[in-house]
């Protein structure tokens, strides 16, 4: 697949520092060309990745990622906050005029869906703000366009303005406003027609009616699937008419997005609405974090490391890994490690965050038994404190009253044990293994949140 | 003799080539502008091929949405060229670049597979599908007006039943070309009106018939599914159909482009493509990667608003078009 998220983007370097106590400045190097290429692969335009990659860089050759436990996870939550940074907050409010109408100009190169975005918005301002728009077909010089605005209309059954394809898009923007004013309409929203930023007859006409009806609003339409040249037609709009706010289309389809990143990185201007299907009502408020995520393509790992990062205390982990070095870990480290990892949620929804997790087979529908765990943490606490600290002391009467107390049966409280007991080795040879002593390679043993 | 030189002959030489580079230049000229100005510049930047200079070049080419993978592939195989060849002048890099990037693009197959393939004195079905907004009834628009002017009796059929107003703009390219639109109302099954399509074009002896679809993005199994069986419906209707299926790509797509080609092919066989909007400043570099990958040959290009403003595809025109200003540079 050639879209390769982030996260998967990242494992394989992930998996090389992982062993490694200490992460180099070239292991930095290695994860920002995979965080590069991934935001490229999104679509971002390479001068906006130029610039994102330097400042991620700062930060992750500073202390936060290079002494972290878990650098790759670090690198990912400095891209995230960076990312998020940089796409701004949630802005998904229209602007009312003091006076109504309030206009809202649409503009944008063809096929962007703009005539789509305007029944849409309408739809929109009348359903969540108990508004009137007009719709005001502008669009002169595509076949049937006024046509397809006029269906709209029908649709939701809200007035369109037209002129026919004869008059000028200028006066037609002005007569509707009078038009609105007559009819106490409160928006008024122009559907122009599509048009190159490079055409400078057809900008100029923008620019004709925007000095004419003083919009309050106008939104850059761009479909969510342009690739590098979003910047010169973001860029290029927003010098010649100072748009107010950007739509993205399409984003119900497979694509990365990362044009969302190009255009609010050279216009500066929020990106408001997001167009999620065909339907008039598929229109939602635009939601930079979701974007940013979408952008690297990782799932919820985002989440995940977030919940992580809320419920793992740092310090304590710190503890914990001292604790398996010197193979001094004890029932009371078990029993808080598992409240740990149970506190970010039930463990399906934590494997379902994982990016690639419904793929693999073993994964898919395993279904954790949540019991089990509680059995498990019923026995941890029937055992006194000297019993936890030291299981050594454990005999046939200790077990028997630590069944009792747990509503267990001895056998499920050796079998604990047991399975205790060889953690316990697994980690001293782990240990010994990372100490350089040449040991067999014994199967891997993994830390749940490592 | 040099890659440059051939290329100029083979515009210098006939003038109905010519007025076809000319066109293309004049679509091209933003984007030619700025991308072989660009290499001029890292040519006049850099009098060493070192890895500043790759790295420089890796740029130009992504911001054309050539794709990664592409790139990296292109100056992999560009660093071993230059080695090989004991290059140490910037200048002569150019050559070696665009020798490959026509070298990608064609592999081992010759300039034939961007003809649109058709029976002569049978009727022949094209079927155009692709995402939402593209441009696929104004390309029918100007294929039909192409096909028209070459003598050939063409039939449009309106299948895209969906999008608000989509039957009547095809109806309007159906005036203005003077050909005849097959349509239902609204919201009827496009699979029903491109079986009365293909019935009408058969009774009246059409050479061509084009028919419209609406625009779908291709992560909809449900619109997928749909697709197909309008492509069964052709197929049951006439032995061979259809003749070609032509995957309208919009030239601002990014990477996704790929994902377009691949989940359109699974769905309906996509025989060639048609690269619309090129009079911007999107390169559409993404048909380079495309071809490499899937094989499938670009066909038309689309370079304005004008009804004539389909041209059949020519790869070397496309390079010819980027690189116009080297070329004529290397003239003196």
């Amino acid at each position: 697949m050639a879209f390769e998220g982030l996260a998967d983007r990242l494992q394989n370097t992930i998996q090389k520092i992982k062993g490694k106590g200490k992460v180099t400045e070239q292991d930095v190097k290695e994860m920002t060309r995979e965080v590069r290429l991934a935001l490229l692969e999104a679509d971002v335009n390479f001068k906006v990745v130029k610039d994102f990659i330097k400042k991620v860089k700062e930060r992750a050759v500073g202390q936060e990622v290079m002494e972290s436990l878990t650098p790759g996870q670090q690198v990912i939550k400095v891209v995230k906050e960076e990312l998020t940074a940089l796409m701004g907050g949630e802005q998904s409010k229209i602007a009312v005029a003091d006076r109504p109408p309030t206009v809202i100009m649409m503009v944008g190169l063809q096929g962007a869906g703009k005539t789509t975005t305007t029944g849409k918005l309408a739809n929109l301002l009348r359903k969540k703000y108990n508004r009137k728009p007009l719709l005001v077909a502008a669009d002169v010089y595509r076949p049937a366009a006024i046509n397809q605005l006029q269906t709209l209309g029908k649709q939701l059954d809200m007035p369109v303005f037209s002129l026919g394809t004869e008059a000028n898009p200028v006066d037609i923007a002005n007569q509707a406003i009078e038009k609105a004013k007559e009819e106490h309409l409160d928006y008024v929203i122009i559907d122009t027609a599509g048009r190159l930023h490079v055409d400078t007859d057809l900008m100029d006409e923008l620019k004709q009616i925007r000095s004419d009806v003083n919009p309050n609003e106008i939104f850059l339409v761009v479909d969510a699937m342009t690739g590098q040249d979003a910047v010169n037609v973001a860029e290029s709009f927003n010098e010649q008419l100072d748009i107010s706010g950007v739509v993205l289309t399409k984003l119900d389809g497979d694509t990365r997005g990362g044009a969302a990143l190009s255009i609010k990185a050279v216009t500066q201007k929020p990106i408001k609405f997001a167009g999620m299907g065909e339907k008039l009502d598929e229109i939602e408020a635009f939601h930079p974090e979701r974007m940013a995520s979408r952008i690297l393509g990782m799932g919820d790992v985002l989440s995940l490391i977030e919940k992580a990062q809320e419920n793992v205390d740092e310090k304590k982990a710190k503890e914990l890994e001292e604790k398996m070095r010197s193979a001094s870990f004890t029932f009371d480290d078990f029993l808080e490690q598992m409240s740990q990892v149970r506190n970010m949620g039930p463990l399906e929804d934590l494997i379902g965050m994982l990016p690639g997790a419904n793929k693999m087979k073993g994964l898919k529908n395993v279904q954790f038994d949540e019991k089990q765990i509680s059995h498990v943490e019923a026995i941890i606490q029937s055992m006194t404190k000297h019993e936890r600290q030291d299981p050594s002391v454990m005999n046939a009467g200790r077990k028997k009253r630590i069944a009792k107390g747990s509503g267990r049966t001895v056998s499920e409280v050796n079998r604990l044990l047991k399975q205790f007991e060889e953690m316990k080795k697994m980690m001293k040879q782990m240990t010994n293994m990372q100490k350089g002593k040449k040991g067999k390679k014994g199967k891997g043993f993994n830390f749940p949140f490592m | 003799m040099s890659f440059f030189k051939k290329l100029k002959e083979k515009f210098t030489g006939n003038t109905e080539t010519e007025e076809v580079s000319d066109k293309y230049k004049e679509g091209l000229s933003k984007t030619r502008g700025s991308f072989s100005s660009k290499i001029n510049d890292l040519v006049a930047k850099y009098r060493k091929v070192d890895e500043d200079f790759f790295e420089d070049l890796e740029e130009i080419l992504i911001s054309a949405d050539v794709g990664v993978s592409t790139v990296m592939d292109l100056i992999d195989e560009l660093k071993m060229e230059v080695k090989r060849q004991n290059i140490k002048d910037s200048a002569k890099v150019k050559e070696v670049i665009s020798e490959k990037l026509v070298d990608i693009y064609y592999g081992d197959e010759d300039s034939s597979v961007e003809e649109l393939q058709l029976n002569d004195g049978e009727l022949s079905i094209v079927l155009f599908v692709g995402v939402n907004g593209v441009g696929k009834t104004t390309t029918i628009g100007k294929l039909a007006h192409k096909l028209k002017s070459e003598g050939k009796n063409v039939v449009l059929a309106a299948g895209d039943t969906f999008r608000a107003g989509a039957i009547e703009q095809l109806e309007v390219w159906g005036e203005r070309v003077g050909v005849e639109v097959v349509k239902h109302s609204a919201g009827s099954d496009p699979a029903a009106v491109i079986y009365d399509g293909v019935q009408a074009a058969k009774s009246r002896n059409a050479d061509v018939l084009l028919c419209d679809t609406a625009g779908r993005l291709q992560n909809k199994v449900n619109l997928m599914n749909e697709l197909s069986k309008v492509k069964r419906v052709i197929e049951r209707e006439v032995p061979g159909a259809p003749h070609e299926v032509l995957l309208v790509l919009d030239a601002t797509t990014g990477q996704n482009a790929m994902s377009q080609a691949k989940t359109f092919s699974e769905s309906t066989d996509v025989s060639g493509i048609v690269l619309t909007k090129l009079d911007g400043t999107a390169k559409g570099g993404i048909v380079l990667a495309i071809r490499n990958e899937l094989q499938i040959p670009v066909k038309f290009v689309g370079l304005g608003e004008k009804v004539t403003d389909l041209q059949a595809f020519d790869a070397s025109a496309f390079v010819y078009g980027l690189f116009a200003d080297l070329i004529e540079e290397n003239k003196e």
